[in-house]
């Protein structure tokens, strides 16, 4: 069974239609009582920093502690989800959940005038380490993104591909059986599908 | 460097998909789920859904059959049509659609674009500014849903838009709508070197060089509606969409790559 954490900040819809896609055993869990019965475990996002971890702390973060960290139940976060995943974020006040060693930046691309933030639409993501969610592949891989936000890991061993947008930034990210991506894979035709299947049978 | 969005745009009309002439004359082009279950198959960027009639009839979002729209999309939906109130947007999102068009509802009321902005993010809050040339050639902000134009000048009013948070605006030139003649270059000019938001440009466009002509002109994207659902001299219904590999190539030569 895989939860997702409908904390208030989601587009749910479109990660249940594609994990039904995939054939996979999809629950929403609206409250925090709900968790304990995933084996799995998605956090999807949409929004700002703040607002986020204000849903988390409504009732959300022990309960999720206990499972990710005590039991070792695979988490993707997505977008949002993964920047609260980290420790801080310049966008907010708030502190993340802390579960990656990382800290959530602004896009600096002033010194070039056409490139705009937020950085939104399709780009390529490159595997930068071996892992079970995307394959190092010959041929190009594209996802869409919308963020004006990116995560700066503190051990670049945690970064498993990277992006380019005036510079390259971590697009997917893991430590142990947390993982996290920038982009939307529910909304990234084939290459998302094709990494939500591998969530699915991780 | 990213590459531009090529976004087909589909006009729904009482649960069929049409497709308009200077926004009149709607032609039945077909059934909808089966056209976005094609775009689906053919991997485009984006997807458009506005639901032509809604606001004019004063009607709420058909959200059952958005929901159906929604579970064949496995690329962004953006979807517009008879949105008020931050409810709807809210069930529109839980749906599976990221981003919300607006525009009959923002001319009576400026300030429901920041309610929306603040709630969802400025990323899932477009506006469509449509515009129409008058006999003289100047353009007019023009209202869909009554077929009027309006007053307040067009770029003043998008720049209120985009102050009050609307993440992107489509351009779209009535006077080109369903012509494949050609964008409007000089409006999209206009729009892009004054906003700072991106610009999906929409109207007229009726071949990959007139949607590269809109990038250079500075839209961040194209849309397109009787470009990707007519073929032919007779406009024969027929949907299509540049492969994957056209695109590349068309903005190939100005990456320096």
């Amino acid at each position: 069974m895989i939860t997702i954490i409908d904390y208030g900040m989601g587009n749910l819809g479109s990660i249940v239609n594609m994990l039904k896609r995939v054939g996979a055993d999809v629950a929403v869990a609206s409250s925090a009582t709900a968790v304990s019965a995933a084996d799995k475990l998605i956090i999807p996002g949409v929004g700002a920093f703040d607002h986020g971890m204000a849903g988390m702390n409504n009732g959300w973060i022990d309960v999720l502690n206990e499972a990710v960290i005590h039991r070792g139940v695979p988490v993707l976060g997505i977008c949002l989800g993964m920047q609260l995943m980290c420790r801080s974020s310049e966008e907010g006040h708030l502190p993340g959940l802390g579960w990656i060693d990382a800290h959530v930046k602004r896009f600096r691309v002033n010194d070039a005038p056409t490139l705009k933030v937020p950085h939104m639409g399709w780009n390529t993501v490159t595997v930068v380490k071996p892992n079970p969610l995307i394959e190092v592949g010959q041929d190009e891989q594209r996802f869409y993104f919308v963020h004006s936000y990116h995560v700066v890991c503190s051990h670049p061993e945690d970064v498993l591909a990277v992006t380019h947008h005036g510079y390259h930034f971590a697009a997917v990210v893991s430590h142990a059986n947390i993982f996290g991506v920038q982009f939307h894979p529910e909304k990234s035709h084939r290459f998302g599908m094709d990494l939500m299947k591998k969530f699915v049978e991780f | 460097m990213l590459k531009h969005r090529v976004i087909p745009c589909l006009l729904l009309r009482g649960g069929g998909l049409v497709k308009t002439l200077k926004f009149a004359n709607p032609k039945y082009v077909g059934d909808p789920i089966n056209a976005i279950r094609i775009f689906n198959d053919k991997e485009v960027d984006e997807l458009m859904v506005l639901d032509i009639v809604a606001s004019k009839e004063h009607r709420a979002p058909n959200f059952a059959l958005i929901e159906q729209f929604a579970s064949e999309c496995f690329m962004p939906l953006c979807y517009g049509g008879g949105i008020r109130t931050i409810a709807q947007a809210q069930q529109l999102f839980s749906l599976g659609v990221e981003k919300i068009c607006l525009q009959t509802a923002v001319l009576e009321d400026l300030s429901v674009v920041t309610r929306l902005a603040d709630r969802f993010g400025s990323q899932a809050v477009l506006v469509s500014v449509d515009i129409k040339r008058n006999w003289l050639g100047k353009p007019d902000l023009y209202a869909a849903a009554t077929g009027k134009t309006v007053k307040q000048p067009w770029l003043e009013f998008s720049r209120r838009v985009v102050a009050a948070g609307a993440g992107e605006l489509v351009v779209n030139a009535v006077d080109r709508d369903g012509t494949l003649i050609g964008m409007d270059l000089a409006l999209i000019r206009e729009a892009c070197a004054d906003l700072s938001v991106p610009v999906i440009a929409m109207g007229g466009a009726g071949s990959l060089a007139d949607i590269k002509a809109a990038t250079d002109a500075g839209a961040s994207a194209v849309a397109a509606g009787a470009f990707f659902v007519f073929h032919g001299p007779h406009r024969a219904v027929l949907i299509t969409y540049p492969q994957y590999h056209e695109l590349e190539n068309l903005w190939r030569s100005n990456r320096g790559e």
